[in-house]
C-alpha cells in the first residue's frame, strides 16, 4: 500500500499549501518570532551565565514552537476530517488505517523540517552565533522530538470530540508542557512530583536531546533521551489505535 | 434462480441503550436498485454501514457477494463502492486528485479510465475545481465517482439527494438508472417516497430497525392501498358536474373508462388518483414521512 501513502501524503502536502493561513502560521511564525527573539537577545552570551548550562536557548525554543505548530495542525485536521467523515470515507478503501495516519506523520516530519530549514536559513544570516554547528545532528534531534511529541498529539486527537474543542485542548495540553520542559528553568527546580510529571512528557526529552545536540553532546550519551521519545511514541500510538474514533 | 447478491438475516445493532437496528432481514438480488426507506433515524444508515462492514452488528448474518463483510472486509472493498451520507472531503483537494487517489487504492486492472468517468457524471469541466466550490449536486456526483472507480459490484448509497434542488436530483436518478444499465447492483437509501417510487425495483420499508416490508413499490402499492379513485367531469346545459368515483383494485380503471365509453357521455376532465408508496408507508406505520 505504499502508492497509497505516498499519494495521500503527496495531496496533503499540497492541500497544506493551498491554505496561506496555515502556511503562515505553521512554518514561518516560529522563524518570525525566533528572529524578534535574536534582535533582543544580541548579544547576550552563550550559554546564558546567570542560568548556568541549562540556560534559555533561543533557537531551541523556536524548534519547538516548529514541532508544535505542526502538532497543534495534526490535531485540527484530525478533527476535522473526523467531522467531515473525511476519516470514515477513506476507511471504507482498500487503505489501512495505519497507512492513513501514517501519511499524516509523514507530512508532519516533513513540514517541521521544511520551517526548521527557514529557521537555519534566516538565523544564519540574523545570528550565525546561535545555529547549532551540528546541523544534521539537531535536525535528527527535531524529528524525533516530533515523534515523541506527535505521538501525544495523536492521542489527544483521537478523543478530542469536535474540530471546535481541537485547538484550545491542544493549547491546554502542550503550553504548559513547553514550561516543564526544562527550557526556561532546570526541572531540577521543580518539587518532586512535578519532577515526575515532566519526566514522562516528551517536550522534557525533546528538549534535552535538542540541548544535547546544539552543544555538541556526543550521541552515545544522548541514548536515553531518543528511548525515552520513541517509547512516548510508541506507547502513545499504541493507546491512540486503541482510542481513536474514525467518525 | 441465482443466489442474491446481499442476504441480511435478522440484523441488530445497539448504540449503548439505544436501539437503532432491532431486526432486518432483506435480500438484494443482482442487477437491481433496492432501496431502504423510512425516515431519519429509523437505522437505515446504520444496517447500510454493517453490510458494507464499517460496523460491526451484536447480531444476525449478512453475506455481501458471498463474503462476509468483517471476515473478507479486505476482499470485499475491493468490490464494492461506498457513498456516505453527508459525507465531506479535503475543502482544498482538487476533484481530479481525490479521483486519482481513490483510483491508485484500487488493483489497477479495475480501475476506470478517470477522464472517461468524470465525463460520464459531467465532472469533466470542474476536473481542476477544488472539493469546497462544487455544488451539493456536483459534490455528490464526485462521490459517485468515488464509489465507481474500481468498477465495484455493487455500489451503497446512503442519502444520496438530500438537500439537492430537484433538478440535482433528477440528474442524480440518471446516474443511478446508468450504473443498474451497466449490471452494477444498487443498494441504497433514502427518505423520499418519489425518489424510491421512481428509481427503486424493490424496497423494504424501515421503521423502528425493522423491515416491515419489502416489494416492488407497485406491488405494495397494491397490497396495501388497492383504492382507486377516478374523477372526470361532464357539462349538462352549460353547467359543469364533477364526478367522483372510488373502488378497489387495477380493474376498476378500466371498468369505468368502459362504463363511460358504453354511455356515450362526454367527457371534459378525467383524472386517476392513485395511492403512492407515501401512501403506504402512512398506513403501515400510522404517520407521514417528514424530513
Amino acid at each position: 500500500m505504499l502508492k497509497g501513502l505516498f499519494k495521500l501524503s503527496w495531496i496533503e502536502t499540497k492541500i497544506f499549501l493551498r491554505e496561506p493561513m496555515g502556511v503562515v502560521g505553521t512554518l514561518f511564525m516560529p522563524v518570525v518570532f525566533f528572529l524578534i527573539m535574536a534582535r533582543f537577545l544580541r548579544g547576550v552570551p552563550r550559554p546564558s551565565a546567570a542560568l548556568g548550562r541549562v540556560g534559555f536557548n533561543a533557537t531551541i525554543l523556536a524548534s519547538l514552537l516548529i514541532v508544535l505548530g505542526t502538532v497543534q495542525s495534526l490535531i485540527a485536521i484530525m478533527a476535522i476530517y473526523r467531522e467531515g467523515g473525511i476519516l470514515k470515507r477513506l476507511r471504507a478503501t482498500p487503505l489501512a488505517p495505519v497507512t492513513i495516519l501514517s501519511a499524516h506523520v509523514l507530512v508532519k516530519l516533513l513540514l517541521t523540517l521544511t520551517s526548521f530549514l527557514l529557521l537555519v536559513l534566516a538565523g544564519r544570516r540574523a545570528m550565525p552565533g546561535a545555529m547549532p554547528e551540528d546541523m544534521v545532528g539537531f535536525a535528527a534531534a527535531i524529528l524525533l522530538g516530533t515523534l515523541g511529541i506527535l505521538g501525544l498529539g495523536f492521542l489527544v486527537a483521537s478523543v478530542v470530540p469536535t474540530a471546535r474543542f481541537a485547538q484550545p485542548l491542544g493549547a491546554a495540553v502542550f503550553y504548559p508542557m513547553l514550561a516543564l520542559s526544562g527550557l526556561f528553568f532546570p526541572i531540577a527546580r521543580l518539587p518532586m512530583w512535578l519532577r515526575a510529571v515532566a519526566e514522562v512528557l516528551p517536550t522534557t526529552h525533546a528538549v534535552t536531546l535538542m540541548r544535547g545536540t546544539y552543544e555538541g553532546t556526543a550521541w552515545s550519551t544522548q541514548w536515553g533521551s531518543v528511548a525515552a521519545l520513541l517509547a512516548i511514541f510508541a506507547v502513545c500510538l499504541f493507546l491512540a489505535t486503541k482510542w481513536f474514533r474514525w467518525e | 434462480m441465482p443466489e442474491p447478491v446481499i442476504v441480511v438475516r435478522n440484523l441488530a445493532k445497539r448504540y449503548g441503550k439505544t436501539v437503532a437496528v432491532a431486526d432486518v432481514s432483506l435480500e438484494v438480488r443482482e442487477g437491481e436498485i433496492f432501496g431502504l426507506i423510512g425516515p431519519n433515524g429509523a437505522g437505515k444508515t446504520t444496517t447500510m454501514e454493517c453490510i458494507e462492514g464499517l460496523r460491526r452488528p451484536d447480531s444476525g448474518t449478512m453475506t455481501v457477494l458471498g463474503l462476509d463483510p468483517h471476515r473478507d472486509a479486505s476482499t470485499l472493498r475491493h468490490r464494492i463502492g461506498v457513498q456516505h451520507q453527508e459525507a465531506q472531503l479535503q475543502k482544498r483537494i482538487k476533484v481530479w486528485e481525490a479521483v486519482d487517489l481513490w483510483a491508485s487504492l484500487y488493483d489497477e486492472s479495475r480501475v476506470a479510465d478517470v477522464d472517461t468517468l468524470l465525463e460520464r457524471l459531467g465532472l469533466a469541466a470542474r476536473r481542476n475545481a477544488r472539493f469546497m466550490t462544487l455544488s451539493g449536486g456536483q459534490k455528490q456526483r464526485l462521490f459517485i465517482a468515488l464509489a465507481l472507480i474500481h468498477q465495484p459490484e455493487v455500489v451503497f448509497l446512503d442519502e444520496l439527494t438530500t438537500g439537492l434542488d430537484p433538478q440535482a436530483r433528477r440528474a442524480i436518478w440518471e446516474l443511478v438508472r446508468d450504473i443498474r444499465a451497466r449490471g452494477t447492483t444498487v443498494l441504497l437509501t433514502t427518505h423520499l417516497m418519489e425518489e424510491a417510487e421512481r428509481l427503486c425495483d424493490r424496497v423494504a420499508i424501515v421503521e423502528h430497525g425493522r423491515t416491515i416490508e419489502v416489494g416492488t413499490p407497485a406491488e405494495l402499492v397494491r397490497r396495501h392501498c388497492p383504492e382507486r379513485r377516478v374523477i372526470y367531469t361532464t357539462e349538462d346545459d352549460g353547467v359543469e358536474r364533477r364526478h367522483e368515483l372510488s373502488g378497489e383494485g387495477d380493474d376498476f380503471v378500466t371498468d369505468v373508462i368502459h362504463g363511460i365509453a358504453r354511455d356515450g357521455t362526454r367527457v371534459h376532465g378525467f383524472r386517476t388518483v392513485i395511492p403512492t408508496l407515501e401512501d403506504v408507508f402512512l398506513k403501515l406505520t400510522g404517520h407521514a414521512l417528514r424530513d
